[in-house]
């Protein structure tokens, strides 16, 4: 243990001497480990809660098609729905998207069902009347409203509505109703001119989950023309979305990373003639090799190490502290309303002991591998 | 051994530090259980099937909701306007060579 402390000691004392050197690879491994990471803890962040969150979601959401695209669903399918065996409670849903050119946002407008009534997360309450509406924090902060204030919106001269606002949802459910404006069935029909026994689409619980493919096919059969959406569907989209989008956010950094490996590498294939002399005048004042490499090993663990450490605390405080600041743009596109970056600090040990093993592992290993050729060479000849 | 004892400090306070934000990371998600709690209830009450991160295009606002071909719908061979068109990966065809 002795004799470990006394190389750390001298690996450090060699690190020193080329302190800026050093200094300097410490750094950019250091900021190489923290957007790595933060990309990493963002998209698992997301990813998590999300579905978290959408694993209540309806087991099935029924969409009718027509000419391949998503059209009103007539609300006479319900009574034959439900008559399929296993299909439990059925609820058509009236929403739709409303493009505000006041601010150059899209809200997404929804009719309130007496279910919603006791939703939690809102200042104020859920409309209970035509001519109110609750809307969610985005659209409050982007049109300078509150509760009290009236809200209109127009799609033409008789398409237009002009609500008081009954209640917002709180910040922290941005996450969920942002764009959210929920008025009543009424008016919504009335404001999307939406005929009477059409719907936007039908969400259907199945009574016992292990039947829901089942029960999907059944609703298939019987209306060929339908499109049912399962919740497995809907979980395996947005598990697809955040992978799909976080290693889109690492091909971005691909560069950076290419240039470190290429670093690593030039490291790995050898080392210059001032390390190599040392080498030489280490083994002839009698070193081992096994101390040489215990040398190497040290300077590659002392740097990677504690680089790998700062870029996971950098990466943890950008991601949980700073909102993602660097990463926010990016994953923003150009929706004008986005919920402010809170993600919940769910942690994956897992993708930091992979991000663990494919750094710092080859790192000391570019480390020893060259200097263990040097050692293993005739100091003499390794001197000269 | 100066800087031997200077290097493991630094190294036990980085530990340290990442223990103490891992801890802060449970106990976070533990304090926020109540409010998980609740958006989960909302998401049951208002039977939602979408975050609303990405509100440029239906396709984005509702990805699990959109057709199957959403970023191309407009018109025949038209390219995807938004940046956000590219959340979605393209879906896996049974059979079809990719």
């Amino acid at each position: 243990m002795k004799g470990h402390g006394r190389i750390i000691e001298y690996a450090l004392s060699t690190l020193a001497r080329r302190k800026f050197k050093n200094f300097s690879v410490a750094a950019v491994f250091s900021v190489l480990i923290a957007v790595l990471s933060s990309i990493l803890f963002l998209m698992h962040a997301y990813k998590t809660e999300t579905l978290k969150l959408l694993d209540n979601s309806p087991e099935i959401i029924l969409q009718n098609m027509s000419g391949g695209r998503h059209e009103l669903i007539p609300t006479e399918y319900i009574g034959t729905l439900s008559g399929i065996a296993g299909v439990g409670q059925i609820t058509p849903r009236y929403w739709g998207y409303y493009y505000d050119s006041l601010t150059s946002a899209n809200y997404t407008l929804m009719a309130f069902d007496e279910t919603m009534r006791d939703v939690k997360p809102i200042d104020g309450r859920m409309p209970a009347a035509d001519g109110e509406c609750a809307v969610g924090r985005g659209v409050a902060d982007l049109r300078q409203v509150g509760i009290k204030d009236d809200i209109f919106l127009t799609l033409g001269t008789e398409q237009n509505v002009n609500l008081k606002i009954v209640g917002t949802f709180t910040a922290n459910s941005a996450i969920l109703t942002n764009d959210l404006v929920v008025l009543t069935k009424a008016d919504l029909i009335k404001f999307f001119n939406m005929p009477a026994d059409k719907a936007t689409d039908i969400t259907i619980e199945v009574n016992n989950p292990a039947e829901v493919s089942m029960v999907a096919r059944k609703i298939r059969r019987t209306f060929p023309d339908s499109r049912p959406i399962l919740k497995n569907e809907l979980l395996r989209t947005y598990d697809n979305i955040f992978n799909w989008r976080g290693g889109i956010v690492l091909i971005m950094f691909f560069g950076a990373i290419a240039a470190f490996m290429i670093f690593v590498w030039d490291k790995a294939t050898g080392i210059n003639a001032e390390e190599r002399q040392e080498i030489g005048i280490l083994k002839a004042i009698g070193w081992e090799t096994s101390d040489v490499l215990q040398l190497k090993f040290w300077e590659g663990v002392v740097v990677s190490l504690s680089s790998f450490l700062t870029g996971l605390i950098l990466a943890y405080m950008h991601v949980f502290y700073f909102h993602a600041q660097f990463l926010a743009p990016v994953l923003k596109g150009w929706s004008v309303l986005f919920p402010k970056f809170e993600p919940m600090p769910y942690i994956d040990i897992y993708q930091i002991f992979v991000l663990f093993f494919l750094t710092v592992v080859p790192y000391v290993a570019a480390c020893v591998v060259p200097s263990w050729k040097a050692a293993i060479s005739d100091p003499d000849s390794v001197m000269r | 051994m100066f800087k031997t004892r200077l290097f493991a400090g630094f190294i036990i306070i980085e530990v340290a530090a990442l223990a103490v934000l891992y801890l802060s990371a449970a106990s976070g998600v533990h304090l926020k259980e109540p409010e998980m709690s609740l958006k989960r209830s909302m998401v049951r009450a208002m039977k939602l099937t979408d975050i609303a991160f990405w509100t440029e295009a239906r396709y984005t606002r509702h990805p699990s909701q959109a057709d199957f071909f959403a970023p191309f719908q407009d018109f025949p061979s038209s390219v995807d306007h938004f940046p956000a068109g590219s959340v979605v990966p393209p879906p896996q065809i049974h059979g079809a060579k990719r």
